[in-house]
């Protein structure tokens, strides 16, 4: 299928490149990421009724892993609050173009962190936490509001977007699930970039920002670290910036060998099948263990967590990379063939999701109506009894994103494959297997 | 600055402002009282103010398990606190004073903590009742002390069996409420030594007369109370092995350990209402006692503020029913 670009349409083109719809839907996102903060600190302990975890762990969660994912890439990062009071600080402006010296320190990231290492890092610790995260509104106006301010304060010491591309949880596993997705932003041509002088899209100009995301949008071949917020559109002299739509995992053709998204994939992968063992599985010790954050059980629970993705899922995906006579050979294969885990990841993220999604949207409605847990009823549905949805079509839409993911995954799998120049069986084993436990825990 | 980035920080701030003020506005707008599991806080808060003949509106909510609220030595259903939901009541109080409200719902272990007091002020609309002192204390019973029955019967006593002995007129002296309340089932017994009963004939015209002194509906009374306030640690069938028997046996050895082996003031197991022993040298005057004023530190909390006497007297009778079979 050939891409289709979405920019030559006047109106999206237009609607892109003007800064006032982003901007009026950052506020509106803004004014929702602070009231589920407040919400989360002021309002009820009763997680099943508080906005914070309703519309943050339910509703965005939701929307975020069945659809801006899969279909937008990093579609959410492009409408994310997080970055906007901490980049109104950075600039001295919300619009304005930047027209004196940058605000503030503006120091480079660190070399040794310009990786997503400290995204593993922060996602695990918040993984570590999920059962108390996700079910205590205090711990997540919390943890949202630490998320605020850390964009804020990284805003004031380092250039660009350094919480957004070097730090956040979220932001990590958008990141290389979105090369799955069928919206890519790219260049035009790529001799006009060659020839383009002082790179606006990268370092700015008098009509815009350089890229926020610190990539330079010329050598763009994947979507893992485009934040899609469309800087590069407006900054482009030679209207060489597209949006396309294209066929679903085309990034994961041209498969990347770095160690960080490798583990990535690891961690999101063993994320999804403990969870669905934890979460949504009988064992009501597991549960408890994991709920209970500093006793000698969870301390127990947060060993096996690190030891599965650390230890047991790359051990085992090592072996079948099956090439240990050279160190730099072993980690090239290892990195390009774990991007087979990418789509097997992401699909495994959709089913568990479907899960605890279909069976607790009804707080929804309930919450929409009274968002503090205090007695209000602002639309009349405050009252409306929990109720799980659509129940007929949950087991069978998970199988179907499961063996999907597995099949999708077996052909990334052979892609990689033909970079390696292995065999692909072991890798396809490996998902097959993976599959097999997943579908175990989940139906 | 350009027209339209002033309108956007305007617009930023705005919003901001308006997403942290409306909330906390129309937050301090409605309170709440919350509700909570005794070990992590109780009632919040638990102290309220009230006039008397003014209704008191409060709105309640349950910040963990469900709770239920009712006010003690008044008239009221209690009603339920679902978690995350808020229920309203109304209290009119017609007489000053500190009332108690207290938890309806076994919410855990501690659920008997959970109370909290209503501070009524202003005058009296209704005659004020005075206060009479409770049997027990005109009686000089030591409520601490043993009080074991030196004598058992071989089987249970039945007020049925009793009835068909009944003939006697002797045994009027003892269809008495003085007589009933001041002595033990023991003492009743032993008084029936002038008769020509056999042992196990005394114990069934103990059963009988105990009957004799309340009335079905006293029972049915003394049945609900039990039900919902004593059986979470008593048991339903009153043999000390509720819900929550265990977990107080267990904090007892913990606070034994804590107290460097003094004893003196552990937390018991809940008392056994079948253990014919205990209860048959229990006066009803004694197990008031007990109810109105607790167990001081074994566990067993005061009632005195809940109860009514009338419901106290109620609930003996049918503490009673463990011991004696008595006609349905």
């Amino acid at each position: 299928m050939a891409k289709i670009e979405l920019t030559q349409n006047t109106f999206i083109k237009n609607a892109l490149r003007s800064r006032y719809p982003q901007l009026a839907v950052f506020v509106v996102m803004l004014m929702g990421y602070i009231f589920a903060i407040l919400a989360g600190l002021i309002g009820t302990p009763v997680g099943s009724h508080n906005f914070s975890i309703v519309f943050v762990w339910i509703a965005w969660w939701a929307i975020l892993i069945l659809v801006a994912v899969p279909f937008f890439g990093r579609g959410w990062c492009a409408v994310c609050p997080i970055p906007l009071p901490g980049e109104w600080l950075q600039r001295g402006a919300v619009l304005a173009p930047p027209d004196k010296k940058p605000q503030w320190l503006n120091r480079r990231w660190p070399r040794a962190f310009r990786n997503i290492w400290l995204q593993n890092l922060s996602f695990l610790l918040l993984a570590l936490f999920s059962s108390v995260l996700l079910t205590t509104p205090r711990v997540t106006g919390i943890v949202l509001a630490g998320m605020l301010f850390a964009a804020i304060g990284l805003s004031m010491v380092f250039e660009r977007r350094s919480f957004c591309r070097y730090l956040c949880p979220v932001g990590g596993f958008i990141g290389i699930y979105s090369q799955t997705a069928p919206l890519e932003l790219r260049i035009k041509d790529k001799q006009v970039c060659v020839t383009c002088e002082g790179k606006p899209c990268y370092n700015g100009s008098a009509v815009g920002y350089g890229c926020p995301w610190d990539v330079f949008p010329g050598g763009l071949t994947k979507n893992t670290y485009c934040g899609l917020c469309m800087e590069c559109i407006r900054t482009c002299p030679h209207d060489n910036i597209a949006v396309n739509i294209r066929p679903f995992s085309a990034d994961l053709a041209k498969p990347g060998a770095r160690l960080d998204e490798a583990f990535k994939a690891f961690i999101m992968l063993g994320s999804a099948l403990i969870y669905a063992g934890v979460l949504l599985g009988p064992w009501g010790a597991l549960k408890a263990a994991a709920y209970n954050v500093g006793t000698s059980a969870w301390f127990l629970y947060a060993g096996a967590f690190l030891a599965i993705i650390f230890i047991v899922l790359p051990s085992l995906f090592a072996i079948c990379t099956a090439h240990f006579e050279n160190r730099n050979v072993f980690k090239k294969h290892f990195a390009t063939l774990s991007t087979a885990l990418i789509p097997l990841g992401l699909m495994f993220w959709v089913a568990f999701s479907l899960s605890f999604v279909l069976t607790n949207a009804s707080y929804i409605f309930a919450s929409l109506s009274d968002p503090l847990g205090v007695g209000w009823n602002l639309f009349g549905t405050a009252n409306l009894a929990w109720q799980p949805m659509l129940t007929s079509v949950l087991a069978p839409g998970q199988t179907l994103a499961l063996v999907g993911g597995l099949i999708w995954s077996g052909r990334t799998a052979q892609k990689a494959a033909n970079e390696t120049k292995t065999s692909p069986l072991l890798v396809i084993l490996y998902c097959f297997v993976l599959t097999i436990v997943m579908l175990w825990l989940l139906i | 600055m350009r027209r339209s980035e002033l309108l956007s920080r305007v617009l930023i701030t705005a919003g901001i402002i308006v997403a942290i003020g409306m909330p906390l506005l129309f937050w301090r707008s409605t309170p709440l009282i919350h509700a909570r599991r005794a070990d992590t806080g109780g009632w919040s808060p638990d102290v309220i103010q009230a006039e008397v003949d003014k209704p008191l509106h409060v709105r309640l909510t349950s910040d963990d398990v469900r709770h239920g609220f009712a006010v003690g030595q008044m008239d009221m259903q209690p009603v339920d606190i679902e978690p995350g939901k808020v229920t309203g009541v109304t209290v009119t109080f017609d007489q000053p004073g500190i009332y108690t409200f207290f938890c309806t719902r076994w919410c855990g272990v501690n659920h008997w903590r959970m109370r909290g007091t209503i501070e009524v002020t202003g005058p009296a609309t209704t005659s004020e009742t005075v206060p009479t002192t409770p049997l027990y204390v005109t009686l000089g019973i030591d409520i601490d002390a043993p009080h074991e029955s030196p004598i058992l019967p071989m089987a249970q006593p039945s007020a049925v069996r009793g009835q068909q002995l009944a003939g006697d007129p002797a045994m009027g002296q003892f269809i008495n409420q003085d007589v009933y309340r001041s002595n033990t089932p023991y003492q009743i017994f032993e008084a029936l030594d002038s008769t020509r009963l056999s042992d196990s004939e005394k114990w069934d015209m103990v059963a009988y007369i105990w009957q004799s002194n309340t009335t079905s509906e006293s029972l049915a009374d003394g049945n609900g109370l039990y039900s919902q306030n004593c059986a979470a640690c008593h048991g339903e069938k009153g043999a000390g092995d509720g819900v929550f028997a265990d977990d107080i046996a267990k904090a007892g050895e913990a606070a034994m350990e804590s107290m460097s082996g003094s004893t003196e003031m552990a937390m018991q197991t809940p008392a056994d209402f079948t253990d014919a022993k205990r209860m048959l040298g229990a006066s009803p005057a004694l197990l008031e006692g007990k109810i109105l004023r607790g167990g001081m530190g074994t566990g067993m909390p005061m009632w005195g503020s809940i109860f009514t006497e009338g419901q106290i007297w109620d609930l003996i009778a049918y503490l009673y029913s463990f011991q004696f079979e008595y006609q349905k």
